[in-house]
């Protein structure tokens, strides 16, 4: 046997009742357009679009009406030609149940409709081998295309790679009971399945292509093989695969190829190999070849419940109500309950929310079609889970890890590879729902991890803001000593400035009151007249006599002033003498000219 | 003789290693204490001051002096259980007013009421609120902790603590109830043992 044709068989895995049949003997049916469409803005759990449309507007089918910012977040076209009628909170296909922003658009009236263009269309690249690959990726884009098999990302974000890329693996296998979406598909347009995957590997540069289908879709293996010798392009291989639960997952899928398993954390890329769902591969080529935007998809409505199980193209964005509706399921209220994916890895739904790009199934079972399950029981440590896991993980540590909530021990027992494929559940004796443990695990280690981010940077923040208050406070400090320092050299430097500054300024009044004095003496000395001269002698004459009679009361009385009066007294006797002689001078000289 | 080589050996080996080990000693002393990082790693670092510290770095350094482990209402029990795993002390009842406090709040100016008296800034320990004198302030909701710091010091109490919405974006998946190992623990839902 060659290594092309080779299948490593997949550790663990399971083989639940596959119900397909109900739903995969009738061809695709279209269901009629719906009358309103709800479009959101959340994609996938990247950052939400925004809305490039208003109230009130109307849209034609295929045009955009939101666009992301982020590189994960989808373009969102406009499914039905109509009028934006709301741009809020509707309630979204999610495990949470919870609203997210939405565009609503209602279709308008046939005469309306007769007016206004049919649908907004994208230039046909008929040949398209002539084109670039950049070309080619814009409009895989451009088209809004997502993977439709799982977590709808966009699809381009796989042909963006650096990584050199040789194998390309086309995913029919569909492994999950009761969908049969990509069966159908597969046998009604192998032709056009084919192209994408011919367009795919032009893109990626790849040299092989593998189809990998499981060997319960006959019809569908035939189909393609068939449309294969029709385009007789010998890098195309169709690959059959045994029909086991989950060899559709996409680290599966590529070890049961290649045998190479995809390291952990990492993507098919690292091995030089790019997954594409074969429903994505047709809507690349309908984007491609004609031009058309991606507005709607295969959709299996099947279970117990439904009157008419089996494939549709519903639009993206019908309300699931409305989609059940149209195939005579019975609809009051949120009932019936509806799964939306498979048994194994879908979840309930609320059925007033729209149908999305990665709505494969809308599984509507009876009563006793999936009953509520049993009261878990205590493990009892069979080990059926760690036979049935097709990741080679530990399930019975992990549940251990999640119910003590040791989620260092979880990591350390990869719980990051888990896929959540449910097979555990599914075996366990003690009906204990593994998965839904492993999925609270993993979510409290991304809070934690969030919450780490978070307290770090608080941390980086506080320290700094401290930082930061000191520097200030020292800042403030240093500034307040500068001042200090500054009016004790001012206090200084006016200390030793007070002389110099008076003798500006007082030392000239000084000098002028001792000129002036001098200038009085000048005067009163100078023409020296005879009345002055007896004057002096008389007012001398009158101190000596009031002296002489308070000297004479202070010997009297026993004073003690009579010291000093007594020298005052010899100072004015002195005086009066002086006078005396000074007009006795006087009167000669003055006599004698 | 041989006796005497050997303990010669012995003791050259010994000045040599013990020379080598004095030398690294030094060379290599880790700066601050070693615990007192590992224990600030497990702190929320909302700054609060709820423990009596002003910080989660002071608490964590007087926890490594010896203080109780139980004084952060922020972390939560979480955080003295692991607290008590990375010390080795038994685990404490959580030292709070009201334990089961919701933990996952932010303030949120009422912008309209704003004075701007800045004393909200001031007390931000994260400095999680912009704005300037006289003009109006507003918490950057993504860098605020929840710590209620700011609330006290707002003149005009126009600071509210908010819960925050749950989002597709912040939604997480629920534990389911683990199986019981007793079938008769069954019967008592009011008590919960574990």
């Amino acid at each position: 046997m060659s290594r092309v044709d080779r299948i490593w068989p997949l550790p663990g895995g399971i083989h639940p009742p596959e119900h397909k049949s109900e739903s995969n003997g009738r061809p695709i049916a279209r269901l009629p357009a719906p009358h309103h469409v709800v479009l959101p803005l959340h994609q996938n759990s990247g950052l939400p679009a925004e809305p490039m449309v208003a109230i009130g507007e109307q849209v034609q089918r295929g045009q955009l009406i939101a666009k992301g910012h982020h590189p994960v977040s989808a373009l969102v076209h406009a499914t039905i030609s109509g009028r934006v009628t709301a741009i809020e909170d509707r309630p979204f296909a999610h495990p949470s149940g919870l609203s997210v922003p939405s565009i609503v658009i209602e279709s308008l009236s046939d005469q309306e409709a007769a007016l206004s263009p049919e649908a907004v269309s994208m230039a046909p690249m008929r040949d398209w081998a002539t084109e670039t690959k950049e070309r080619l990726v814009s409009r895989i884009q451009e088209a809004g295309i997502t993977g439709l098999g799982g977590a709808g990302f966009p699809s381009h974000i796989k042909y963006l790679g650096q990584r050199q890329i040789h194998t390309l693996i086309v995913n029919g296998v569909e492994c999950e009971p009761y969908i049969t979406a990509d069966d159908r598909l597969m046998r009604e347009h192998a032709t056009d399945i084919v192209t994408g995957t011919q367009i795919a590997l032009k893109i990626l540069s790849a040299s092989t292509a593998f189809i990998a289908i499981e060997d319960n879709k006959p019809e569908a293996i035939s189909a393609i093989k068939a449309a294969l010798v029709a385009v007789t392009d010998t890098r195309i291989k169709v690959k059959v695969v045994p029909t086991k639960y989950p060899s559709g997952g996409e680290k599966q899928l590529v070890y049961l190829l290649t045998g190479r398993e995809v390291p952990s954390g990492d993507i098919p890329a690292s091995l030089g190999i790019v997954m594409q769902n074969t429903g994505t591969l047709y809507a690349i080529k309908e984007a491609v070849v004609s031009g058309t935007p991606m507005t709607e998809r295969v959709v299996t409505i099947t279970g117990e419940g439904t009157p008419n199980p089996g494939n549709y193209w519903v639009t993206i964005g019908t309300p699931i109500q409305d989609a059940l509706a149209a195939t005579q399921v019975a609809v009051t209220g949120n009932r019936p309950r509806v799964i939306m994916g498979g048994p194994m890895m879908g979840y309930d739904v609320d059925i007033t929310a729209p149908v999305s790009k990665v709505t494969n199934c809308l599984l509507v079972p009876s009563a006793t079609e999936f009953p509520t399950a049993p009261d878990p029981d205590p493990c009892i440590r069979c080990g059926l889970c760690e036979q049935a896991c097709p990741a080679n993980l530990l399930p019975q540590k992990l549940f251990w890890n999640a119910v003590h909530h040791e989620w260092e021990q979880a990591r350390l027992n990869s719980l990051s590879d888990c896929i959540e494929c449910g097979a555990c559940s599914w075996v366990c004796p003690s009906n204990i729902p593994l998965v839904q443990h492993y999925r609270f695990a993993k979510a409290e280690i991304k809070r934690e991890a969030i919450e780490t981010i978070k307290a770090d940077q608080s941390r980086l923040r506080f320290e700094q803001r401290q930082a930061r208050l000191e520097r200030d406070a020292a800042e403030k400090d240093a500034k307040r000593k500068a001042r200090a320092a500054e009016a004790a050299k001012a206090q200084a430097a006016k200390a030793q400035d007070t002389p110099s500054t008076l003798d500006a300024s007082a030392k000239d009044a000084i000098l002028a009151s001792v000129a002036r004095a001098k200038a009085k003496k000048a005067a009163s000395t100078g023409p020296v007249t005879q009345e002055a001269l007896e004057n002096t002698v008389v007012l001398a004459q009158q101190a000596v006599d009031k002296t002489r009679v308070k000297l004479a009361t202070a010997v009297s009385d026993g004073l003690p002033s009579v010291e000093a009066l007594t020298g005052a007294l010899q100072k004015l006797e002195k005086r009066l003498a002086d006078a005396q002689s000074a007009l006795q001078s006087h009167t000669e000289t003055g006599d004698a000219p | 003789m041989t006796i005497l080589t050997a303990v010669i050996a012995l003791l050259i080996l010994a000045i040599i290693f013990g020379a080598l080990l004095g030398y690294a000693a030094i060379r290599f002393k880790p700066e601050g204490n070693p615990l007192v990082e590992s224990i600030d790693n497990l702190l929320p670092q909302t700054q609060c001051g709820q423990c009596g510290y002003p910080g989660c770095r002071p608490y964590a350094d007087a926890i490594a002096g010896g203080d109780a482990i139980n004084k952060c209402p922020p972390g939560g029990m979480a955080t003295v259980e692991a607290l008590a795993d990375l010390l080795d002390l038994p685990v404490l009842e959580l030292d709070a007013e009201d334990p089961d406090a919701e933990q996952n709040r932010i303030a949120v100016i009422r912008e309209d009421e704003c004075i701007g008296c800045t004393k909200c800034i001031q007390a931000c320990p994260v400095d999680a609120i912009l704005g300037a004198a006289k003009l109006m302030h507003t918490v950057i909701e993504k860098e605020c902790t929840g710590c209620d710091l700011c609330l006290e010091p707002c003149p005009v109490d126009c600071i509210d603590m908010v819960s925050q919405p749950v989002t597709i974006t912040n939604w997480r998946w629920q534990s389911p109830e683990a199986p019981k190992i007793i079938a008769t623990d069954r019967a008592e839902t009011t008590h919960e043992p574990r």
